[in-house]
């Protein structure tokens, strides 16, 4: 039996939230991880018995109330399960902190790019950084309004706040890449950028840092299993060499990062994936 | 009872296992034990020498022919409490310890024919115990108010957990997976060690009242200072060699490459061979290549059979002779249609399109001087290299430390190699921490492993009740 603690039972969720058509919040009862936790690190979780690990970034915490925040994008089949979840509702396994912290310093000016539900990932880091004394732009981006998130409170931790969406239906018309193109284009300083979201996003932000040299972090999501350093499963090509996310980042110098190989690695399971979400839905309906 | 002349005269009795054209199929435990009629048998082989040199080959000293005796007798009960004194898991140890390298290698039968089974008698006793459902639980001394930290549940933290509690001590055990067992849940697959075996022996520390605290990565989620901060007397690290090592050729980071480890852990902890049921995936080869020549990658290549590989190949640089797994298991492969390569190198991966393995590029070795383990070492030949055609690959050439607890506990001495430096009863350079099994060895065995559990159980006994 788990003890009930402050808050609630371990890994119990204390409150959810749709955030978008496909993207949800979950506050979770995990006392010690919400003591522990600093920007840019992760927790590892399994819905239940028979489910997969998976990792997903802690977006904030609350140590006097023993809780972590998470928002997640529905992706497949454990994100699906753990977006159907309600208060009070338990994960049965949740590990973490887990990662290296992000390195927090006063750098003077710096950006943040956040993508998609990378804005979520971006959040933790953008306060950190605001917190160490730096001026913060943030640059969010999503597809379209309807799937844009934590406009309002990532406005409340940035000295500025740039919105993009691709079709224009809100903020500037266009990719975040393009956005932080025209910092750069119009001669403002910036002594480091973060960029997080979907790998081409990264990717791309990393081309438009790169004739100027500016340092540019990114935040890998290669595919993990224990996320202890013990299996490989998350191996990454850094500057040529081979090194595991969970334990030696997830953040890493950009400019170094052989993108495509992550983006390939992060397809090995494409088709046993697509079978597992079909028949989670279809067992869905059934009943 | 036979004369003893009589009693030499039983061969060597064989244990029955499963069909390998059947067990291919299926990721049941191979060997399926000893009738009591065939262990009292096989037992009544011991001559129970004056001088057994069994018990100086066991890394623990079991009192071998004092248990098989008890088996001789009947009273199987007996025989698994007699284990129990000194082996806290031998239905673990007697399906996965080396005995022919260490007590049946000595055993004075061995000299002019087979030795006594040892092994299988060992396992025997202990599973007609689980299954008698007669599980003895032992006297546990009142609780004496001190609090001991373990830190991994792999062989060497159950042992000291269950000695430790023995002597009254409060003892938790932090664990980083979501299940207790080290590499017996992850590593070890079912076939060869069924999981329940390894459930059992965890839910017997429970009843003894030990606390395991499961998905608790120390170093993250607390160090090791501050379980020492929190009133814990002593903390004992036994957190395994668990991280791969790679051999950093090309194209080694192909999707279908996998480490040992990763293959393992999803095939035997995450049950991924029963996925979709299951929700993790792996790939199932039809050409896999493992590369290796120990216990890691024998399991590894069987494991590819099972998920449905048409071929499963060993690639080892040496020859069978220098090959460090266990006789029985390779045996076991040939049996199962494993196709050995040996003197053969993996020199560099190539892929599709699509970044996944579809060949690889191998070179034939020779045997040249012994090198400092003694074993011969292997050379290149020129020119001798050839494509072999694979879609997933399982590198399972050696395992070294996790830099998680060394990285975060200042003053605990480390050798070159990441290993916790410590002495024979455990001691490390930090006064009130332990350590133990294979952090400290590196890669050995779960008999050495719990061997050093018990050290340190002993050691930190000393410790608290003033002894120094
Ligand atoms: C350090 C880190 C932090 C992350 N933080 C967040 C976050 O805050 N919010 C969020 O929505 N997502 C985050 N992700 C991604 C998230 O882990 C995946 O979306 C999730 O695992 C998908 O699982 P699924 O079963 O729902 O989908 P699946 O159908 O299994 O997979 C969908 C895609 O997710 C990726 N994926 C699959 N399995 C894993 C796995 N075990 N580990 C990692 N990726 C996998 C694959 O690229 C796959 O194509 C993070 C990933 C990493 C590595
Ligand atoms: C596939 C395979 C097959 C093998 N076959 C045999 C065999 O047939 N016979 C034999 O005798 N030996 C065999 N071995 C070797 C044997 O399993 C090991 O020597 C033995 O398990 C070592 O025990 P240990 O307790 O030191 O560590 P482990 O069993 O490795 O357990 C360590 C535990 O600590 C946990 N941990 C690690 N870091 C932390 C942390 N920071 N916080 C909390 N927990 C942590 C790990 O998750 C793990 O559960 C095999 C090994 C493998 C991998
Ligand atoms: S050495 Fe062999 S025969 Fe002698 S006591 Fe040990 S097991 Fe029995
Ligand atoms: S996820 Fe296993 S080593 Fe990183």
């Amino acid at each position: 039996m788990r003890k009930k603690k402050r808050g609630g039972f371990l890994n119990e969720i204390i409150e959810k939230q749709d955030l978008s058509e496909n993207i949800v919040k979950l506050v979770i009862s995990s006392p010690t991880v919400a003591k522990k936790r600093k920007a840019g690190q992760f927790v590892v979780l399994m819905v239940d018995e028979r489910g997969e690990r998976i990792p997903l970034t802690i977006v904030d915490s609350d140590p006097e109330k023993g809780t972590i925040t998470l928002i997640l994008q529905v992706a497949g089949k454990t994100t699906a399960l753990l977006a159907a979840l309600k208060p009070g509702d338990r994960i049965e396994h949740l590990l973490g902190p887990l990662g290296n912290p992000t390195e927090i310093e006063n750098f003077g000016q710096v950006v943040c790019v956040g993508g998609g539900v990378g804005v979520g990932v971006a959040y933790p880091i953008v306060k950190a950084l605001k917190n160490a004394g730096n001026r913060v732009v943030t640059i969010i981006g999503a597809r379209t309004k309807a799937m844009l998130i934590l406009e309002e409170e990532l406005r409340q931790v940035s000295d500025k706040l740039i919105v993009a969406t691709d079709d224009g239906s809100y903020g500037v018309h266009g990719f975040v890449s393009a956005v932080l193109q025209d910092l750069i284009d119009r001669g403002e300083r910036i002594d480091r950028v973060y960029a997080i979201g979907p790998v081409p996003m990264m990717r791309v932000i990393c081309n438009v840092t790169k004739p100027k040299a500016v340092p540019t972090i990114v935040s890998l999501n290669a595919i993990m299993v224990d996320a202890t350093g013990m299996c490989g499963a998350c191996r990454v090509s850094v500057g040529g060499k081979t090194r595991f996310t969970c334990v030696d980042g997830p953040e890493f110098d950009g400019h170094d990062v052989d993108f495509d190989l992550l983006t390939k690695r992060l397809r090995m399971y494409d088709d046993q994936e697509k079978r597992s979400l079909e028949k989670y839905r279809c067992e869905c309906h059934g009943n | 009872m036979e004369t003893k002349t009589e009693r030499v005269k039983i061969p060597r009795q064989h244990m029955t296992e499963q069909d390998p054209k059947v067990r291919i199929t299926n990721f049941d435990e191979v060997p399926l034990g000893y009738s009591a009629e065939e262990a009292v048998l096989e037992a009544k082989r011991c001559i129970q020498c004056k001088k057994p040199g069994c018990i100086a080959g066991c890394p623990v000293e079991v009192d071998i022919p004092g248990f098989i005796k008890m088996i001789a007798e009947g009273d199987f009960i007996g025989a698994a409490k007699k284990l129990k004194e000194t082996n806290s898991l031998p239905a673990v140890c007697g399906r996965v310890c080396p005995q022919e390298d260490q007590c049946e290698k000595v055993c004075v039968l061995g000299r002019k024919g087979e030795p006594v089974a040892i092994g299988r008698l060992e396992r025997f006793a202990a599973d007609f115990e689980r299954q008698a459902g007669q599980i003895f639980v032992p006297e546990v001394a009142p609780p004496n108010g001190r609090r001991i930290a373990v830190v991994g549940a792999g062989p060497a933290g159950l042992t000291i957990a269950g000695d430790l509690i023995k002597l009254g001590y409060g003892v938790t055990i932090f664990e980083a997976l979501h299940k207790a067992g080290g590499v017996l849940v992850y590593g070890i697959p079912e076939f060869r060690l069924p999981k329940r075996i390894v459930e059992a022996e965890v839910d017997y520390l429970r009843k003894l009242g030990v606390r395991i605290e499961t998905d608790a990565i120390i170093g993250r989620y607390k160090t090791v200072d501050e379980l020492l901060e929190e009133g814990y007397d002593a903390v004992f690290l036994g957190v395994g060699a668990g991280a791969p090592v790679f051999m950093n050729i090309p194209g080694e980071n192909l999707s279908g490459i996998y480490s040992a480890n990763e293959y393992l852990t999803r095939s035997n902890l995450m049950k991924a061979y029963r996925f979709p049921e299951y929700d993790t995936p792996i790939a199932r080869g039809r050409n896999v290549a493992v590369i290796g020549g120990g216990n890691v990658a024998m399991d590894s290549v069987r494991t590819a059979l099972r998920l449905g590989a048409d071929n499963a190949y060993i690639i080892y640089r040496r020859t069978e002779v220098e090959m460090p797994a266990r006789k029985e298991e390779v045996h076991h492969a040939q049996e199962e249609g494993v196709q050995f390569m040996l003197l053969t190198n993996p020199v560099e991966y190539i892929g599709d399109e699509k970044g996944w393995v579809r060949q690889m590029r191998v070179q034939k070795m020779s045997l040249g001087e012994p090198d400092a383990s003694g074993r011969r070492s292997p050379v290149p030949i020129e020119g001798s290299e050839y494509l072999i055609d694979v879609d997933t690959v399982v590198v399972a050439v050696g395992t070294m430390a996790n830099p998680i607890i060394p990285s975060t506990t200042p003053g605990l001495e480390m050798n070159r190699r990441g290993y916790i430096v410590a002495r024979e009863d455990g001691g490390t350079s930090r006064k009130g921490i332990y350590a133990g099994g294979d952090i400290v060895t590196g890669s050995a065995t779960v008999i050495l492993a719990m061997g050093a559990g018990k050290a340190s159980a002993r050691a930190i006994h000393e410790y608290l009740s003033g002894g120094k």
